[in-house]
């Protein structure tokens, strides 16, 4: 075994993990009922943990298109778009997403982790510099070492550490490029993206927003956390990805920077991976099209968001700093967050375990998403039972010490 | 006032027992994620700390090459050097 030596210390931990029965890393949906229920060890399962945010998964018009495109073009594409060609999906997809942002070009990627991969990638060269918010998700770090630029990363949202950054850069040769997240997946942390924004237009420079979990959730339209700060000017590159609020598979950017498309034939992860499916394609363009046609599915869902939050804010969790579709609570320590997880589980909940280095400033997180398609009373439910399993394991006060946690869920109901 | 090796060196220092939650005896040879049992984003982290206090930013491809205090500080001054 000495191949895999190198991950003795790992394997030790992920075997302890399997043998307690309930690891989180290796769960099984048995049937998936719904956006918000599964069957999971033979147990019908509230599902709080998906990135399903608008539950378009089981939408009818959704599944219709995938059914239609699938019967008519076929199961998959069996090939890469520079080598086996485009379907007319692919650029209708590409079409109606840079409609939807006001853009002029679109593209579209077979994941989101590739998006990111394929457009840091080919955006920077060697002589160029990455500026990358530091807790940034892996595809970001990924793309960025798939590339031969330069770089850095300036402290988690602070605008100030970036002017840092772009001033030591000030006199050094090639184009900076800075990179931010709407919405950080991990504590569900919005972006001060107006100040980055005027950190950009004062050092010169590109920005690139990753909207993966704010797509479909912030902005008048949807669009993201650009459109909701009011910057979408001094955004030059939008990412995103179809797995989440879309309810499919893939990625894309946006842009309206003259000379894009010369990307898809420098961008590797566009050009050496199979396109997507005709299915999900279709899929994807009909929920984005649910996406513009029904806000209220974007109103439910920052409403669920809100009850989640203050629910488990009020029962003395801490909870991340602002309210979000992501919901994490901090746990004391990694062990603490596999019993507390595990708990929950065998009480028919469905969260995930979020560690580091994964997570920022070494937390462990016991991490929530909600999705509009949650109703009032099993968000109530999820919530009941985080106090029970917070109070039994004393992560929380006890029912009778803190009468405001009670109170504080009951003006949250 | 330039920093010299020695005050760069006394920087590491002083920023790791600052943030190592116990005491652990630090010299050059000491091996970042093996004696100090940093992880990867602890490191850059820890890094981000004497950036700040340097006025310089280290690239993530030399911070990936770094194994111990000694090779930091070696990465540090010539930064340093090209300021």
């Amino acid at each position: 075994m000495t191949l895999f030596a190198k991950y003795a210390a790992l394997a030790a931990q992920y075997s302890r993990l399997e043998e307690t029965g309930a690891n989180p890393f290796n769960v099984a949906f048995e049937t998936v009922l719904s956006p918000t229920e599964a069957i999971i060890g033979g147990r019908t399962t509230l599902l709080l943990g998906t990135n399903n945010y608008l539950g378009l998964t089981y939408d009818p018009a959704v599944i219709a298109k995938s059914v239609e495109a699938t019967e008519l073009s076929g199961t998959g594409t069996t090939g890469s778009r520079i080598a086996n060609g485009s379907y007319d999906g692919h650029r209708g997809l590409e079409r109606a997403l840079a409609d939807f942002y006001g853009r002029r070009h679109g593209m579209v990627f077979s994941t989101g982790y590739q998006a990111n991969l394929g457009i840091l990638s080919a955006l920077a060269g060697k002589d160029d510099h990455l500026i990358l918010d530091a807790d940034s998700h892996a595809s970001i770090y990924d793309g960025s070492r798939l590339g031969h630029a330069q770089v850095t990363r300036f402290r988690h949202n602070s605008p100030e550490d970036l002017a840092n950054r772009l001033r030591r850069l000030k006199d050094t040769p090639g184009e900076k490029i800075i990179v931010v997240e709407g919405i950080y997946s991990m504590l569900g942390d919005t972006a001060p993206l107006r100040e980055f924004a005027a950190v950009k237009r004062e050092y010169g420079g590109y920005l690139v927003v990753d909207e993966a979990h704010s797509l479909g959730v912030l902005g008048a339209t949807g669009r993201g956390l650009a459109e909701e700060a009011g910057v979408e000017e001094d955004v030059d590159f939008i990412v995103g990805t179809f797995s989440k609020s879309l309810g499919g598979v893939g990625g894309f950017c946006v842009a309206d920077i003259d000379g894009f498309d010369i990307l898809r034939v420098v961008s590797r992860p566009y050009m050496f991976t199979a396109s997507l499916p005709p299915g999900v394609i279709a899929a994807t363009l009909e929920a984005l099209h649910q996406l513009r046609l029904r806000p209220g599915l974007r109103y439910q869902l920052n409403a669920n968001a809100r009850r989640l939050y203050d629910g488990l804010a009020g029962l003395g969790f801490t909870v991340g700093p602002e309210p979000s579709p992501v919901v994490s609570t901090v746990m004391p320590d990694p062990d603490t967050a596999f019993a507390f997880w595990s708990r929950l589980l065998a009480a028919g909940l469905y969260t995930n375990v979020s560690l580091p280095p994964a997570t920022p400033k070494g937390l462990a997180l016991l991490r929530c998403s909600v999705s509009a398609a949650h109703s009032p009373a099993q968000l109530d439910h999820a919530i009941a039972l985080f106090a029970a399993a917070g109070r039994e394991m004393g992560l929380i006060p006890p029912v009778d010490a803190p009468a405001w946690g009670e109170r504080d869920l009951a003006a949250a109901k | 006032m330039s920093d010299s090796g020695g005050d760069i060196r006394e920087i590491i220092f002083e920023t790791l027992r600052s943030s190592l939650p116990r005491p652990v005896e630090l010299s050059e040879q000491t091996h970042i994620v093996d004696d100090l049992g940093l992880d990867s984003v602890a490191v850059m982290d820890f890094v981000m700390e004497i950036e700040d206090r340097l006025d310089i930013s280290v690239p993530l491809d030399k911070i990936a090459e770094i194994e111990t205090l000694g090779d930091l500080l070696a990465v540090l001054r010539d930064l340093k050097a090209h300021v």
